[in-house]
C-alpha cells in the first residue's frame, strides 16, 4: 500500500488557478475547513467551487479565490445566510451557477459515471433552467416520450473532503450519522485529497465504526493529511460538534470590513497551528467572561 | 393543562391536517411550527408518517427510539418516489403557487440574496409541498415571485409537466388553498378573530374568498395537551408575528 500521507500545504501545492473544486461536507458540516483557510491563505484565484455550500463558500469568496460558485445553497445552518456570500452576490463580485439539490447529486454522480449528463424532472417549470441557459433538455427514447432536464456532469479537477478517521493509504471513515455526498466528490474528481480528525493504523479503522462507515477507500483518494480539529468551526460529529460561539463570531465580524480585518489578523493569516491556538484563547476570553 | 389555545397552537394544529391522510410517506417540516405540526399529526391521526430529527434519523416523535436511516443522498433519492410531503417556508409566494427562496430582486445582482433555491423545484415537481408564511403580509403574498424555485401551476403547465400537488398554505392569520379557478390562491379558513377583509389586506395577491369562510378550529384538549408536552417551554410561541 503507498503511503498518501501529504501535509495541507503539499495538498494547496496541488491546485492551480482557474480549477474546478469539489469541496465536500453540507452547510456547516464536516467542512474541509483547514483546507479552506490554506487556499484562502494561498492567493490562489479564478476557482470554480462546487459545494453543498457553508462557510467553505464565504471564506473563499471573503479570500477573493473565488470566480464562480456552483450550488443550490449557501447556509451556516445555525445562521440562515452567509454574510460574505450574501454581500459578494449582492455586488454580482461572483458568478453563480444555481442548481437544484437533486440536479447537484445528479451532475456529481454523472461525473463519477463517466457519464455526460443524467436527466431528472428536478429543474423544469423552474427559475433554474432561465439562469442557466446553458442547460437543455432531453427527450426520452421511450413510449413516453417525456421531457427531462440534462443534468450535465460536474466534473471536477480536485475534491477536498474531511473525515473522521483514515489510514496512511487513504482509506478513509465517517463517524458522524450522515456521509453527505463526499464520496461522490471524490470519484467526480481528477484528484481527491482527504483531510481528516487521526490517522490511524489500518488494523485499527473498525475499533470507531462498522466496515460501511469505511466511505473512502484508496482508490478514490490521491492524498491524506491529518488535521485535528480541521472541520472547525463546523461540526465534525461525534468527533466535535459546531463551534456555535465562534461560528456566530465569524458570522459578525463580517459585517464590516474592519471587523473583518482584524478577524482575519487573528485568526486567518498564520498556519493552522496558530489557527487553532487563537481559537483556543477565544475559547478562554469567552470562559473568563462568562 | 392551563389557559386557552394561543395562535401559535392553532397553527401547529392547522399545520397537522396538512399531512392528513398521507400515510407511510416522508413529513418533511421546515421551521418549528410545522414540525410540531408533523409530530402533532404522527402521534394521534396519522401515526404511519416518517419524521426525521431534523438530520439522518428516522424517529419517533417524542421519545428517543430510532427507526430508521435516511441520510441526504436517500432524501434527494425519495424526492423522485413521490413518497413525500414537504412543508417549506417562503420569502415569496404566488397566486398559482410559485415560491422564492433564492434571492429578491434581480437574479444577477440581487437587492437580497437569500438561501438559494435548495430543493424546491425538485420537491414540486415530485411530491406533495405545503407552505407555512409565520407572518402573512404582502411582502411575502406577492403577485409575483423574483424567482421561481418551488414550481406552482401555472408553470408547470406551460412547461407541460404534471399538475403540482400543493395542498395548503398556513399562515399565521389564515389557511389558503389553490382551489380558485385555473388553481388559483383562495381563502381557506380564517383563525380565531381574524376577519376575511384582514387576510385580504395582508394579500398581495388576489386572493378568492368564499361567501361563506369557515373559521379554523381550535385545538382539542388533547392535542393542546400533546402540544405543550412537544414544546414545554413554549418556543412555538417566538414563531408567529
Amino acid at each position: 500500500m503507498i503511503d498518501r500521507v501529504l501535509g495541507i500545504d503539499d495538498v494547496i501545492g496541488q491546485l492551480r488557478p482557474g480549477m474546478t473544486i469539489g469541496i465536500g461536507g453540507w452547510g456547516s458540516r464536516r467542512k474541509p475547513m483547514a483546507l479552506v483557510r490554506a487556499i484562502a491563505r494561498s492567493g490562489l484565484t479564478g476557482l470554480t467551487a462546487v459545494s453543498f455550500g457553508g462557510p467553505d463558500i464565504g471564506l473563499l469568496v471573503a479570500a477573493g479565490c473565488l470566480s464562480r460558485v456552483v450550488t443550490g445553497f449557501v447556509t451556516l445552518d445555525s445562521i440562515a445566510l452567509e454574510p460574505h456570500y450574501r454581500r459578494a452576490r449582492q455586488n454580482a463580485a461572483i458568478e453563480l451557477t444555481e442548481l437544484d439539490e437533486g440536479m447537484m447529486h445528479w451532475g456529481l454522480l454523472a461525473a463519477a459515471q463517466r457519464l455526460p449528463f443524467l436527466p431528472t424532472r428536478a429543474g423544469l417549470g423552474s427559475d433554474v433552467l432561465s439562469v442557466n441557459p446553458e442547460l437543455r433538455t432531453v427527450r426520452s427514447p421511450y413510449a413516453d416520450g417525456e421531457e427531462l432536464v440534462a443534468v450535465p456532469a460536474l466534473r471536477l479537477d480536485v475534491a477536498l473532503i474531511h473525515m473522521n478517521r483514515a489510514d496512511a493509504g487513504g482509506n478513509a471513515q465517517y463517524l458522524g450519522p450522515d456521509p453527505y455526498f463526499d464520496d461522490l466528490f471524490c470519484l467526480a474528481a481528477e484528484r481527491a485529497f482527504v483531510s481528516c480528525e487521526q490517522i490511524v493504523p489500518t488494523s485499527r479503522l473498525l475499533d470507531a465504526g462498522p466496515p460501511q462507515s469505511l466511505l473512502i477507500n484508496r482508490a478514490m483518494a490521491n492524498g491524506v493529511a491529518e488535521t485535528p480539529g480541521g472541520a472547525h468551526f463546523t461540526g465534525c460529529a461525534p468527533d466535535y460538534d459546531r463551534d456555535e460561539a465562534f461560528q456566530a463570531e465569524y458570522a459578525a465580524a463580517a459585517a464590516d470590513e474592519q471587523a473583518w480585518a482584524s478577524f482575519r489578523a487573528r485568526y486567518l493569516d498564520g498556519d493552522e497551528a496558530s489557527y487553532a491556538a487563537a481559537v483556543r484563547g477565544y475559547a478562554a476570553e469567552r470562559a473568563r467572561s462568562a | 393543562m392551563t389557559g386557552a389555545a394561543s395562535r401559535a397552537d392553532i397553527c401547529v394544529v392547522a399545520c397537522a391536517q396538512a399531512w392528513r391522510g398521507d400515510g407511510a410517506i416522508l413529513a418533511s417540516p421546515l421551521g418549528l411550527i410545522p414540525s410540531l405540526g408533523a409530530r402533532l399529526a404522527r402521534l394521534t391521526f396519522e401515526p404511519e408518517l416518517l419524521i426525521t430529527d431534523g438530520g439522518a434519523l428516522l424517529v419517533a416523535p417524542d421519545a428517543d427510539v430510532i427507526e430508521g436511516w435516511l441520510p441526504y443522498r436517500d432524501v434527494l433519492r425519495l424526492v423522485a418516489t413521490g413518497r413525500r410531503h414537504m412543508m417549506m417556508g417562503a420569502a415569496q409566494l404566488d397566486r398559482y403557487a410559485n415560491q422564492n427562496i433564492s434571492a429578491i430582486g434581480a437574479w444577477a445582482r440581487p437587492t437580497a440574496q437569500l438561501l438559494g433555491v435548495r430543493g424546491a423545484p425538485g420537491n414540486t415537481v415530485n411530491h406533495a409541498v405545503s407552505y407555512w408564511i409565520p407572518r402573512h403580509s404582502p411582502r411575502v403574498l406577492v403577485p409575483r415571485v423574483d424567482m421561481v424555485c418551488g414550481v406552482g401551476y401555472d408553470r408547470a403547465a406551460a412547461a407541460g409537466i404534471r399538475v403540482p400537488d400543493i395542498r395548503v398554505v398556513v399562515t399565521d392569520k389564515a389557511v389558503l388553498d389553490f382551489g380558485g379557478a385555473d388553481y388559483s390562491m383562495r381563502l381557506r379558513s380564517v383563525h380565531p378573530g381574524v376577519g376575511a377583509d384582514e387576510v385580504r389586506e395582508l394579500t398581495g395577491c388576489p386572493l378568492v374568498v368564499p361567501d361563506d369562510v369557515p373559521v379554523t378550529p381550535l385545538p382539542t384538549g388533547e392535542q393542546l395537551k400533546l402540544i405543550r408536552r412537544l414544546d414545554p417551554d413554549g418556543k412555538r410561541e417566538a414563531e408567529v408575528g
